[in-house]
Order: structure tokens, then C-alpha cells, then sequence
């Protein structure tokens, strides 16, 4: 099976219209999205949800009041700022680490299971979607992320699909390494701004760092033609190919508006570039 | 007053809005203190081209196995709640990655074989442009958790008038880090369905914290009226509207975008600091 899995290092490049756009020209595939955070896609998608699961990961310290005899020894353990007065846990600041029950003199904290968010499966127009959504101040969005692109690969082998699209996240942080691990290539989307290819260089050192196939797609080219050619250069002494040159494109939001991918909603000057790069990826890495 | 602007997801246009508000107020004469909280992806100085005065890196502590004193028990392991320690062949082996720092092994150890050692996560770097005072964080590429390192760079709150955060984007753990402790906070977002879904994202974590808000719509013009209904459904006070012109937009990818925002929002960069004024009950003392 091939995993592609799209990122971009800084948001707003247009990764996920652009992973909207390949869903609906790719066949035979499997469509996840890893940006738990703020997840988009199902927008552009209008998923019709089967399966609905909770995401239960990690602890959460809760203070039992009638055991608690105020003796302060749980601050002293917890490193994270966590207990707050009259020994209330603040589960925004707690890790889960569990040092407080453990060491607690009169058992008064107890460890219990957090359910930081919902993942689904779901059906669309293009095929089987998985997404997810994380509670609000909810961490862990690296453990949903396996857990997403896991489900995906399970799904795809069951139905004998063989690719998987992955909308990943964005930073270069925990959840984008968990959207990265172990997938064949990666589409890096970024724009020519100054802050655009400065977060680009960070993500193509991550992909470096699991020597993974990385390939370029520059959204709204022609916004400024020097940046557009300093990207050129970077990739050409990384050896990374330029795959796509995406014009800027009020359809883009029109599409949006609509929802619809660009594919669907126009025929302009975007999408024929982007019907371009994806026959490109799909002669080349996707083969 | 400290503001912090977040999203809730990139590319709204939240470190431009950082930099045009620090600027704004340094031109009005306040003492301004512009903090990147976006460790992550640390784009405020790439514009606002401080100089820097001091580096300071910013480690974790990490433990450390004696492998003389351990006698394998497997306590360690039991007790990491992240499973950061595996305990193979009678040996801990601990990675380092998944560490939280939480302290417990080296708590748990009765033969007292685990000590700490710090790793480096990032750096912070300090330094001025002008009348702004600079305080970033950058978090190594390879590094999963940036909350410590954001942790560490609130600390160096300066003495100002008014201390602009410009905090991660999204709605996990390091924006709730970022944010920590702020007078208000401002979202920024765009006039989409994309930017709208975010933006309700945002606006059910900001809720939790109790701090007040408002909302600055980015490229105003371009997609459609979501924003403003959802807004006003809320209650919830849009300080102000910014139009979407592609002059600016070429601007910003060159990178000269801040002085051309001031002069070009000067007016809307108003509305937002006496909107702030107004939820905040917080209002700087004049500047003789
Ligand atoms: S579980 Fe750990 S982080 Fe949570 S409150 Fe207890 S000591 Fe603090
Ligand atoms: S410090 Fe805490 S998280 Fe790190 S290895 Fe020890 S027990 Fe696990």
C-alpha cells in the first residue's frame, strides 16, 4: 500500500483544499485526516458518519475532597503546575504522570481515564474518510494521529485500496511526526512568503530526519516571483522535486463557499494545475 | 496589558497582527514587548529583524540510568506513565523522546541508580527593534513537546505598557501554554467555512480559560459572512474587520509587510486596542 501524507509546516498554505482536490481525482483510496486539531477537510468532504469511537488516552489526576486532608505533599510531586487550591486538579495542566496517587499519604487522588476526543469513519462522495476531533485543550493529538493512519491502513488492506491520503499536521511537533513515521512520500505544500519557506525548510529537515521521499508543490506562485525561485534552488540542492506551480486563484475560497473541491468547482487555471501535478505523482511515487 | 493573538489554525494572518499591534502602540509611545509563543514555527523575527542580545538555551530533565547501582528491578518502568522506560534484558532503557520530565523514576529508584541530566529542547533569544522589546522561543526540529519551552519564555515578561504574545496556532496544549496568565485575547480568522470552523474550535478552548475575547477577521471580503453571524449569535465582539487586498498579500510574501499593514489598518489597529480597552476594563497609563 502507498501512504502519501500531505503537509506544510506553516497553516494557510491551502494543504487541505489542495488534499480535498487529490481526494477527488485519486480512485482506489482511503482519506485521513491527521489535522486533528483543526480539522477542515470534512467541510470540502460532507462525510456521512458509520462509526463513531471515542479516543481514550492517558490519565487525568482527580482529587477525592473527603479523603483529602490538605497535607500539600501531591504540589510538591507535581511538576506541571497542576494542583490548584484546595487540591483541585486542573486537567488543562495535567500530564497524567500519576505522581500524585502514587505518593499521595492518604490515597486521596486517583488516576482516571481521559477521553480527549471522537475519531470516525465515515462515508463520502470519494470514498471512506477517517477524521477525528480533539476536545478543546486536549493533548495527545500524536497518539490520535497513529491511531488515525493505523484505522486507515487496516480499512484499506480490508477493502483492497491501495492508497492512503493523508491531510497531515501542521508544526513540526508531535503530531506532524506521528502523520510522517513510516509513510513512503510527502507532499510539502507551501506559498513564496518570507515565513511560508522558512517553515518549509523545518518540515523538509523533519522529512530528512526518516529519510523520506519529499516532493514540492508551491500554491500561488506567482505572488512573488523571487521567493518562488529561492524554493527552486533549496529543493534542487536537496534533490527534492518540484511537482506542482499552483497559481493563486480566487476559486480556491470560491470553492470553499460552495462546498466543493476545486476540482469539482472549476475548470480555471488552479485546477488544471493541480489535475497536472496529481497525473505527475501518480506516474511517478504512486506507481 | 498583555495581549495574546491566536488562531485556530495557521496562516489567518496572527504574527502579521502581532507585529502590526506591537508597532502600532511602539509608534504611540508605549513601552511594547513582542513575545513568539509560536516555538513551533517561529516567524515574528523573520519581519521584525530584532537584534539579539542573548541566547539562552532551554533544556528538560531527563534521567539518566547508573548502570552499576540498578539492579533491574523494573520499577522505573512501572511507574512512567508514558511508557518512556522499557526495561529489556534487565536493563531501563529510556527514550527520551516520549520523557515528560515528570521526575517519578528517579522519585521511585530504591537503589537510587537514576539521576537527571538536561536535554535541550530549543533556545530562547532576547533582543529590540526600535522601541519593541523581542522575546522568541524555538523549539529544535525533532522535538515533540514545545509547552516547557513556551513555559520558559513567558517567563521573561518584560516591564512594558504592553506585551504582545503571538501564541501557536490551534487548540492543544501549547496555545493553552502560550496564553497562560494574559489579560485578553484576540482571535484572528478569516471569513471562510475553513476559517470559521476554526474559529469556533478556538473559541470553545479560549472559553475554558475565562479570559476575554475578541475576534479580528483577516482578509475581510474574500469568502463569505459566517464569521460576523456566528460571531453575533455568540455575543462575542468582533474588534475589527480587515480587507482582503492582494497588494497586501504580495506584500506579506516579500516580507515587508508590517510597515504597509500600520499605515494601511491604522484605523482598524485602533478599533481593536480601545475594543481590548473596553473588555479588559485595562487601560494603559498615558505616555508623557
Ligand atoms: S497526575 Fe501528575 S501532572 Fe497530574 S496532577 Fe498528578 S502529579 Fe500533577
Ligand atoms: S521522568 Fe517520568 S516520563 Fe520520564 S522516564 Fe521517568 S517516569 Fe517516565
Amino acid at each position: 500500500m502507498k501512504e502519501l501524507v500531505i503537509i506544510s509546516g506553516k497553516g494557510g498554505t491551502g494543504k487541505t483544499s489542495l488534499t480535498a482536490s487529490l481526494a477527488a481525482l485519486a480512485g482506489n483510496k482511503v482519506v485521513v485526516d491527521c489535522d486533528v486539531d483543526a480539522a477542515d477537510l470534512h467541510i470540502l468532504m460532507n462525510p456521512a458518519i458509520q462509526k463513531k469511537e471515542n479516543f481514550v488516552a492517558g490519565k487525568v489526576a482527580v482529587n477525592n475532597s473527603e479523603m483529602c486532608l490538605q497535607c500539600g505533599d501531591c504540589v510538591l510531586y507535581c511538576r506541571f503546575d497542576a494542583i490548584g487550591d484546595y487540591y483541585v486538579v486542573n486537567p488543562v495542566s495535567c500530564e497524567g504522570c500519576g505522581l500524585c496517587e502514587r505518593f499521595c499519604p492518604h490515597e486521596a487522588m486517583e488516576m482516571v481515564s481521559r477521553t480527549s476526543g471522537e475519531w470516525y469513519l465515515s462515508d463520502t462522495r470519494f470514498g471512506p474518510l477517517l477524521h477525528a476531533r480533539l476536545f478543546p485543550a486536549e493533548g495527545n493529538s500524536g497518539k490520535l494521529v497513529t491511531l488515525l493512519r493505523q484505522e486507515g491502513r487496516r480499512l484499506a488492506e480490508e477493502k483492497g485500496l491501495d492508497l492512503l491520503l493523508v491531510d497531515g499536521s501542521p508544526g513540526v511537533g508531535c503530531p506532524v511526526i506521528a502523520s510522517l513515521a513510516g509513510a513512503r512520500a510527502v507532499l510539502v505544500v507551501t506559498e513564496p512568503t518570507v515565513s511560508a519557506v522558512h517553515d518549509m525548510k523545518r518540515v523538509v529537515d523533519l522529512a530528512g530526519h526518516f529519510r523520506m521521499k519529499t516532493l514540492m508543490c508551491i500554491n500561488r506562485c506567482d505572488l512573488n516571483r523571487e521567493n518562488v525561485k529561492a524554493i527552486e534552488e533549496f529543493c534542487e540542492s536537496r534533490s527534492i522535486p518540484v511537482l506542482g506551480k499552483i497559481p493563486y486563484d480566487g476559486d480556491f475560497t470560491k470553492s470553499q463557499v460552495a462546498g466543493k473541491t476545486l476540482i469539482e468547482y472549476s475548470d480555471g487555471e488552479a485546477a488544471r494545475a493541480v489535475r497536472k501535478m496529481w497525473e505527475d505523482l501518480s506516474r511517478t511515487v504512486l506507481h | 496589558m498583555k495581549i495574546a493573538v491566536a488562531s485556530g489554525k495557521g496562516g489567518t494572518g496572527k504574527t502579521t497582527l502581532s507585529l502590526a499591534l506591537a508597532g502600532y502602540l511602539a509608534n504611540r509611545g508605549y513601552r511594547v514587548s513582542l513575545m513568539d509563543c509560536d516555538v513551533e514555527e517561529p516567524n515574528v523575527n523573520l519581519f521584525l529583524k530584532a537584534n539579539i542580545r542573548a541566547v539562552e538555551q532551554v533544556s528538560v530533565p531527563i534521567p539518566v540510568v547508573d548502570g552499576d547501582k540498578c539492579t533491574g528491578c523494573g520499577l522505573c518502568e512501572r511507574i512512567c506513565a508514558f511508557n518512556a522506560i522499557a526495561v529489556v534484558s534487565g536493563k531501563p532503557l529510556i527514550f527520551k523522546d516520549i520523557c515528560h520530565s515528570c521526575g517519578g523514576c528517579m522519585l521511585v529508584c530504591p537503589e537510587r541508580a537514576i539521576r537527571e541530566v538536561p536535554k535541550e529542547i530549543g533556545d530562547i533569544e532576547e533582543g529590540s527593534a526600535g522601541a519593541i522589546s523581542y522575546i522568541g522561543g524555538r523549539l529544535r526540529v525533532g522535538e515533540a513537546i514545545s509547552p516547557p519551552l513556551i513555559g520558559a519564555v513567558r517567563k521573561h515578561y518584560a516591564d512594558s505598557h504592553y506585551t504582545v504574545i503571538d501564541a501557536p496556532p490551534g487548540t492543544s496544549c501549547p496555545v493553552m501554554a502560550a496564553v497562560r496568565g494574559c489579560d485578553a485575547i484576540v482571535l484572528v480568522t478569516e471569513p471562510t467555512p475553513f476559517g470559521l470552523n476554526d474559529l469556533k474550535l478556538a473559541v470553545e478552548t479560549m472559553k475554558r480559560l475565562d479570559y476575554p475575547l475578541g475576534v479580528v477577521i483577516n482578509r475581510a471580503g474574500m469568502g463569505d459572512d459566517g464569521v460576523e453571524r456566528y460571531c453575533a449569535e455568540e455575543g462575542i465582539s468582533v474588534l475589527a474587520s480587515l480587507a482582503h487586498s492582494r497588494e497586501i498579500a504580495e506584500k506579506y510574501a516579500a516580507g515587508e509587510v508590517v510597515e504597509e499593514f500600520i499605515r494601511f489598518f491604522d484605523g482598524e489597529l485602533g478599533e481593536i486596542v480601545s475594543g481590548l480597552e473596553r473588555l479588559t476594563g485595562i487601560r494603559a497609563v498615558e505616555v508623557k
